[in-house]
């Protein structure tokens, strides 16, 4: 059984999600290929043939691939599926865009999100904004699986896998990229990041979001989060959402002001490995989580908290 | 210009699952049930292009037990001119509700399918993009922005890091995210409208797909309960504690 993951990048380097990923892949099969489809992306093949324990890297390049347009990539992919038990993808943006439509084409039940392998064909998944864990079993020949990278931990480097170029296959005939709207940031990305200081809609405006959590996450060199409400709201851009429909997060540190703790937004964040919690409300839900929680208000709390870091030597 | 909406009626958003003693389910016995949010956004957003004058039809079609056919009169209360209910008791899964949706759109037409992103139960996030596969459709899933233009339509998405803008050949499957817009509430006059709206109900057999099934849930169990910690109280002890006692900073 041979198992192919599909590389999580951005042209220029590979996203710590690759190697989360072949650690899934490793519980399943010896055999683990990376496939890099994206457009310039020589660098991006040379880091993925590192990674300890892959087996070989194919690559496929075109600007259709670089856009990481959904019809694309599953035509790439399309013809190598004969050779794979299974198909493992980061659950990112892009993997959730075309790991079903990959399904659909091989007439696979894909499985979402995975947190855990119990068996080749047996595996764990959280449902219901990870109020449960379901465990479902595929009876496909062919496993089209979107991994939770945060559920896995990341594989090492020291391999020197053989890089194979393949066909880039038929693009995207009917899909046009338009342009991208990145946002560039010095703050390390949200997913990876080992502190997240995240806000909450007890902000109340995206002026006061912007001047109370982000001088914090920068003494803490963390990325930024915010819960759904705060982003309903317009006090942060939606890619800083953390929960059940944003992005989930497993930091070292992960510090949450203003933020109530509703349940979608626990789903995100309650895999990290410290939690505190800074909100005036006692009962807020979000202390039932929290390692560390202070009952304050944000406005006298993360002031108090600059100084005492400075205090401290950060 | 036809556009089609399928519609899942889910546990509402505002209550808390709880997963069975048994282990085989979540609880949904005398459980307030609601149309999914993100369905919801794909209705405002087709009822929103009938108003520019874009489409001229907006189906919905939803398939559940025969309560499903609440969920489908709240879309027509919110505007939605027709509904189609393929009924069953059946917990369909992904792969062959994006087979139901497709036999129902070979038959319908639409020139544009509006949906949600992903259902709040299964949290899946896969019908949209398996029936733009099944039907060889161009897609654009997590939608924030939606532009019909003539034969194509431009969809703004809400990707990792930013936002990416395509422009796809109509007919096209986009799927709605949480910013595409805030659906409205539907108006007593609207809501008894609605009443008059036709509802189709079909069965799963009427469309020739099999219900036999890839996966299988072996059980539903709750996750891991966390703790709660202590309370600090100030800044410098909890800065204290991160350092000594957590040792994360």
């Amino acid at each position: 059984m041979a198992v192919l993951v599909i590389a999580d990048h951005d042209n220029a380097s590979l996203k710590d999600s690759t190697h989360k990923t072949v650690t899934a892949a490793k519980a399943l099969s010896g055999d683990v290929d990376v496939l890099v489809a994206g457009q310039g992306v020589d660098a991006v093949a040379a880091e993925a043939a590192k990674i300890e324990g892959v087996r070989k890297v194919l690559v496929a390049q075109s600007d259709a691939l670089g856009q990481h347009i959904a019809e694309a990539i599953t035509a790439a992919v399309l013809p190598l599926a004969g050779g794979y038990d299974a198909i493992l993808v980061p659950a990112t943006s892009v993997g959730k865009n075309f790991a079903p439509r990959l399904a659909a084409k091989l007439d696979v039940a894909p499985i979402s999100e995975i947190v855990e392998i119990v068996s080749p064909d047996t595996f764990v998944r959280p449902i219901y904004a990870g109020n449960a864990l379901e465990t479902v079993q595929s009876s496909d020949a062919k496993k089209i699986i979107t991994v939770r990278a945060t559920a896995f931990k990341a594989a090492g480097e020291g391999g020197s896998a053989a890089v194979e170029t393949i066909d880039a296959g038929a693009g995207a005939p009917k899909t046009r990229f338009v342009s991208d709207e990145i946002v560039k940031s010095d703050r390390p990305e949200l997913a990876g990041a080992k502190i997240v200081v995240s806000g909450g809609r007890a902000m109340g405006s995206a002026e006061e979001f912007h001047r109370v959590i982000e001088p914090l996450a920068d003494k803490l060199g963390a990325a930024v989060g915010a819960s759904r409400a705060a982003v309903d709201a317009g006090y942060a851009p939606n890619d800083y959402q953390v929960g059940q429909t944003g992005k989930v997060v497993a930091p070292q540190l992960y510090i949450a002001i203003g933020i109530s703790g509703a349940i979608q937004h626990l789903a995100g964040m309650k895999d990290s490995k410290v939690i505190v919690a800074i909100n005036k409300d006692s009962d807020a839900p979000i202390f039932q989580v929290a390692d560390y929680g202070l009952v304050s208000d944000y406005k006298t709390a993360v002031p108090e908290l600059m100084d005492a870091l400075t205090a401290a030597g950060k | 210009m036809k556009v089609l909406v399928p519609v899942k009626r889910v546990i509402d958003s505002n209550v808390k699952a709880r997963v069975k003693p048994d282990q085989t389910g979540v609880d949904l016995a005398n459980v307030k049930m609601s149309m999914n949010p993100f369905c919801e956004i794909a209705v405002e957003e087709a009822v929103r292009l009938k108003e520019k004058g874009v489409a001229d039809e907006v189906v919905v079609v939803s398939i559940g037990p025969v309560q499903a056919q609440e969920t489908i009169r709240t879309a027509l209360a919110m505007g939605a001119d027709r509904g189609v209910l393929i009924q069953t008791d059946v917990d369909v899964e992904p792969l062959e509700v994006a087979k139901l949706l497709k036999a129902v759109i070979e038959k319908e037409g639409p020139g544009l399918v509006l949906m949600g992103k992903q259902a709040i139960d299964g949290d899946n996030n896969a019908v949209g993009q398996m029936l733009s596969a099944l039907l060889d459709w161009p897609q654009a899933t997590f939608a924030s922005k939606v532009e019909v233009d003539g034969s194509k339509v431009k969809v703004t998405r809400e990707v990792d890091g930013g936002l990416q803008t395509l422009e796809l050949d109509l007919p096209a499957v986009v799927t709605a995210d949480l910013r595409l817009n805030e659906p409205r509430y539907a108006s007593l006059p609207n809501i008894m409208k609605a009443k008059k709206k036709t509802i189709d109900i079909a069965a799963v057999a009427d469309y020739g797909v099999d219900l036999a099934g890839h996966l299988k849930v072996l059980k539903v169990t709750e996750p891991p309960k966390r703790t709660a910690g202590v309370k600090v109280e100030n800044a410098a002890e909890l800065v204290a504690k991160l350092k000594t006692e957590a040792g994360v900073i």
